[in-house]
């Protein structure tokens, strides 16, 4: 299976590089946007018996590891190959 | 694959280059032949344009361990210690990707420095964009800053010094030289030299991939439209994978298990392998299938030119591998042994079984094509030395002349950049950036190195033989001012494409001006680089010669910076202001002429003004001590005013001399240095200065908060250090 | 008084940390590789500087997860003194030995700089050679230093007197009530942007951050 997973910094926490993203696109004229946040994006293949149990180890990795919840909040999907 | 006149020629082989092969091969070559024959025998690793000028370098001397052509230059500096330093260009890549090409270009030069055994402790960058208002130069400003920084920050090797300098010259091309200077015991210096039959060859760091194939070619070429397309070709660096490496390949050198060593850099496992074989005198068998890879599927001729970044080759003891795989599993490194040492002076290459290229070393690594180009004087030469300054009237505010010098991006506070390269870490740097030579401690020793990067291309384009003579004499002022003896220079020579007979005249006569300066000044070339083909659509770069020199301090206490430290203190000039203007900051920037003769340079007056400034330092009489130079007397002595960091001091001066104003202040006469000492000492001072016989001018004194000059310049130095720290933003970023 | 250094790949400043430790206690620092899984006696423990793990992922992240690590919570647990310095402060965020969390500078780029910090407590073994409230010169130099906590965090450290350092004038990367360097509960683990090791001898600049490793002994 294919996990795609994406952190972002959470609502309400500054986001310097969203701040500066953001500022960027206005002064190239691309008018009306807004609440640009940066990310990351995490793809990865995995190994596991069904879809399920996917889903809890992704949890744990994203608790764990790959996001930083005090800062950071997550989301993911899981893709059949 | 059959070879065609065609394949030949996209590999930048000449049909006289290609008539060589055949015959040191005695048949044609296979495609992965051509290959190595081609990056070896390319401008960029067999310097054939360049060659027969870079003998006249002097590159000997006591202090000279290791001379050019090995990774890098050594200098004894006593203790049992050697310096090991060089600088390099990495233009071509930072232009098409500036983070990548930049951050690599210091991954690079840290390879060349610790392969050797060396632990770097200092890196330098001397660097030149296009003009601040060109669309490209704010976004390759950022990147190559940024690059440096991320490369050598993560390392954990200061950043202490270097420059920055913008001119339409470079619009098409920038410059990024970096320079690296590593410290080393005497005896436990490493060269990249494969000996012994049957000892293995191994290969460690990162695995291969496809990345900068052809790098060392593309640098060999003149930029066009389509030069921006050749992104892929860009290697990407992985700052925390050398960092490892270099940890592990000196607790490995620490071992007795290491023969020889060679980073893998331009021209890949082709160069490394070749260059060491032929050191040796001893031929290699190279195993393809043992090289760990990146990507699947990679050819021979892939597998030989990638240029990925991160990676070295050595040869080690027979009984060894046990030993050295431990090493690099605690590390977390890939090594394998992909190769072994064997008679007769052939490299073989193998792959699934098959022998795929079999070269003979010697007549690749030295009967590499050797080309006398031929040279003729530039035409523009004629119109720059015919021009007077009749034409040109005096300002009318000499003040504000002064701020727009102080507000230009070229004179103005460099903090912008070096505030994000980390240059305190391994906390030995004692004089940080910001004065005229950075300086580091050697622990465990009084001992200290003063380091610097000079060259003033305006210079060279108006005179290269004056400019490189120029170049060579300011880095030595500079390592003097901050209390150093001038011990060794590394070079980095930045020209246009040198098929071009002007260029190449430009090349030889920097060339021989540089030489001339060593030799005056007593410090020997003993590592370097060229760098061609920085042009685009015919406009070739000003010549660049950049000069990276040391010095060395033997008790660091003596160290002293440019600023001014107590008012009441004397100012006085060691040297003397003359007619000359050519070539100036002044002129260029408020009068917008390129145009003169650049300063000349007494050589007697210039030894006398260094050894009377070094003998004051080491004194201990002076506190301040600043070599005078672009935007000229008033320049530095408003940088001596206002560049320190605890609050700005001003200077009540008063000069007697009937040359033009504009020249007696912003003039850029060489062979000036700038001191202030306490009025205590100003009798010794003036005794060495007569022994030295050194022209002596009391300018006047240090006071709180007004520079004046005569009845010319009346200014608070605190507006001008606001415009002069805050001017490069403004400007460039 | 005995430190040791902790090691990860990538660290960059435990070369530095040895020097200064071993110039200001007179004995032999150890030094410690990550993947060591038991700790020689020892009173204070230094999580050095760096880019550990190259800071991908994000500073810190990974070395978390070190063999070492579940060692240096047991020190720190014991009441033993752990001193996390830059890259060290990160990793101690990481772990959950300090609180809160060190993002990208407001400027976006990497700062090498001089700043004056106020001392917030003096009253930790870290500290108590302080006078309190005095101002000290330490330099910083970290891409990742600005300081964020919830709101509810931030009062609780406060109101504790976690916040040990505090940038004076100006605030270099964006912290959040400008901190510099936050204890823990107990005052035992203390993490920091600055690098106290960096001006530690008159000839670099100054001895403020010696007195911290004085304060130490």
């Amino acid at each position: 299976m294919k996990v795609k997973a994406y952190i972002t910094l959470k609502e309400g926490v500054l986001d310097p590089q969203g701040k500066a993203v953001e500022h960027a696109l206005l002064s190239l004229g691309f008018q009306g946007v807004s609440g640009v946040r940066v990310g990351k994006y995490i793809t990865f293949d995995i190994q596991v018996r069904s879809e399920a149990q996917a889903r809890d180890q992704v949890e744990k990795m994203c608790q764990k590891l790959l996001a930083n919840t005090t800062i950071e909040s997550y989301q993911f999907e899981i893709i059949q190959s | 694959m059959k070879i065609t006149a065609e394949i030949v020629k996209e590999h930048g082989l000449s049909p006289e280059e290609y008539q060589h092969i055949l015959k040191i091969l005695g048949r044609e070559p296979t495609f992965v032949e051509l290959g190595i024959f081609s990056v070896m025998w390319s401008e960029h690793c067999s310097y054939k344009s360049s060659r027969i000028h870079l003998k006249k370098f002097p590159t000997k001397g006591p202090q000279v361990l290791c001379e050019p052509g090995e990774n890098a230059g050594i200098v004894d500096i006593g203790d049992g210690l050697a310096i090991v330093f060089k600088m390099e260009s990495h233009n071509h890549p930072s232009f098409i990707e500036p983070y990548q090409g930049a951050a690599t270009g210091v991954g690079g030069i840290l390879r060349d420095i610790f392969t050797m055994g060396a632990r770097p402790i200092a890196l330098l960058d001397s660097l030149r964009f296009g003009h601040p208002d060109h669309p490209k130069t704010r976004y390759l400003l950022h990147g190559v800053v940024a690059g440096i920084a991320g490369y050598g920050n993560c390392m954990g090797i200061p950043t202490v010094g270097g420059e920055v300098y913008f001119d339409e010259s470079y619009n098409g091309n920038i410059l990024v030289n970096a320079m690296c200077v590593g410290l080393v015991e005497k005896d436990k210096i490493f060269l990249a030299t494969a000996k012994g039959e049957g000892n293995p060859v191994f290969y460690v760091g990162s695995k291969t991939g496809r990345d900068g194939i052809h790098g060392a070619t593309m640098a060999s070429d003149v930029f066009d439209d389509s030069s921006e397309s050749k992104r892929p070709t860009v290697q990407v660096g992985d700052p925390f994978t050398e960092k490892l490496l270099m940890e592990a390949c000196l607790e490995l050198m620490s071992s007795d298990d290491v023969v020889g060593i060679q980073d893998m850099g331009a021209a890949g496992l082709t160069c490394s392998t070749l260059e060491m074989g032929d050191k040796g005198n001893v031929g290699i068998d190279l195993d393809l299938d043992k090289v760990p890879c990146r990507e699947e599927g990679m050819t021979p001729y892939e597998l030989m030119l990638s240029e990925s970044q991160e990676r070295m080759l050595f040869v080690a003891k027979k009984d060894s591998e046990k030993r050295i795989h431990k090493i690099f599993e605690k590390w977390d490194l890939d090594v394998a042994v992909v190769g072994r040492v064997v008679k007769g002076e052939t490299v073989r290459v193998f792959h699934q079984g098959e022998c795929v290229a079999q070269v003979p070393t010697k007549p690749i690594a030295q009967e590499a094509p050797q080309h006398d180009r031929p040279m003729r004087q530039p035409a523009y030469l004629k119109k720059t030395e015919n021009f007077s300054l009749q034409g040109i009237p005096l300002p009318k505010s000499y003040g504000e002349v002064l701020k727009r010098l102080l507000g230009s991006p070229n004179l103005a506070s460099k903090h912008w950049v070096w505030r994000q390269y980390d240059h305190q870490v391994g906390t030995d740097t004692v004089v940080l950036p910001g004065s005229d030579a950075a300086v580091m401690r050697l622990k465990g020793t009084q001992k200290g190195i003063a380091v610097t990067t000079d060259c003033n291309s305006r210079y060279c384009y108006l005179d290269p033989r004056w400019g490189g003579i120029l170049a060579v004499a300011e880095a030595a002022r500079n390592i003097v001012c901050s209390g150093g003896r001038p011990l060794a220079v590394t070079d980095c020579l930045n020209f246009g494409n040198p098929e071009d007979p002007e260029i190449m005249w430009q090349f030889k006569e920097a060339v021989e001006g540089i030489a001339e300066g060593c030799r005056i000044f007593g410090t020997p070339v003993v590592s370097g680089n060229v760098s061609f083909y920085n042009e685009t659509k015919g406009q070739a770069i000003y010549p660049t010669p950049t000069i990276g020199m040391i010095g060395v301090l033997d008790d660091i206490k003596t160290h002293t910076t440019q600023w001014f430290k107590a008012s009441g203190d004397i100012i006085v000039l060691l040297g003397e202001t003359y007619e000359e203007w050519g070539g100036s900051e002044y002129l260029k920037l408020i009068h917008n002429r390129v145009a003169g003769k650049p300063p000349s340079i007494n050589f007697q007056r210039e030894l006398a003004v260094q050894k009377t400034c070094l003998q004051a330092i080491t004194g201990g009489w002076l506190h301040s001590a600043h070599d005078c130079s672009e935007g000229g007397l008033a320049v530095a002595l408003a940088e001596s005013c206002i560049s320190r960091d605890e609050g700005v001091l001003g200077a009540e001066i008063r000069l007697e001399n009937s040359l033009r104003q504009d020249i007696l202040l912003f003039g850029e006469s060489a062979s000036r240095i700038l001191v202030s000492l306490s009025e205590k000492h100003l009798p010794e001072l003036q005794k060495v200065a007569r022994i030295h016989d050194c022209p002596f001018e009391v300018l006047g004194v240090v006071s709180s908060g007004r520079l004046q000059v005569n009845s010319l310049i009346d200014e608070e130095t605190k507006g001008l250090r606001e415009i002069w720290m805050t001017a490069f933003e403004r400007k460039v970023v | 008084m005995k430190f040791g250094v902790v090691i990860f790949p990538g660290s960059n400043c435990d070369r530095d940390c040895v020097h200064v430790a071993q110039t200001v206690s007179g004995n032999k620092v150890e030094s410690l590789w990550h993947k060591e899984t038991s700790l020689p006696r020892l009173d204070c423990l230094i999580i050095p500087g760096g880019f550990s793990y190259g800071d991908y992922l994000r500073p810190g992240a990974i070395a978390h997860f070190s063999p070492i690590m579940p060692e240096v919570k047991a020190f720190a647990e014991r009441g033993g003194l752990v001193l996390g310095i830059c890259n060290g402060f990160q990793i101690l965020v990481e772990t959950g030995l300090l609180p809160g969390a060190l993002m990208r500078n407001v400027s976006l780029k990497f700062i090498c700089d001089r700043v004056t910090l106020e001392i917030e407590n003096n009253k930790l073994p870290f500290t108590c050679r302080y006078p309190a409230h005095s101002l000290v010169s330490m330099p910083i130099a970290h891409m990742e230093g600005n300081y964020f906590a919830d709101s509810e965090t931030l009062k609780r450290i406060e109101d504790n007197n976690q916040v040990v350092f505090r940038y004076h004038g100006d605030n270099p990367n964006g912290s959040l009530h400008s901190i510099a360097g936050v204890c823990n509960e107990k005052g035992n683990v203390l993490g920091m942007m600055p690098h106290p090791e960096r001006v530690a001898e008159t000839l670099l600049g100054g001895q403020d951050g010696r007195l911290l490793f004085e304060s130490i002994i």
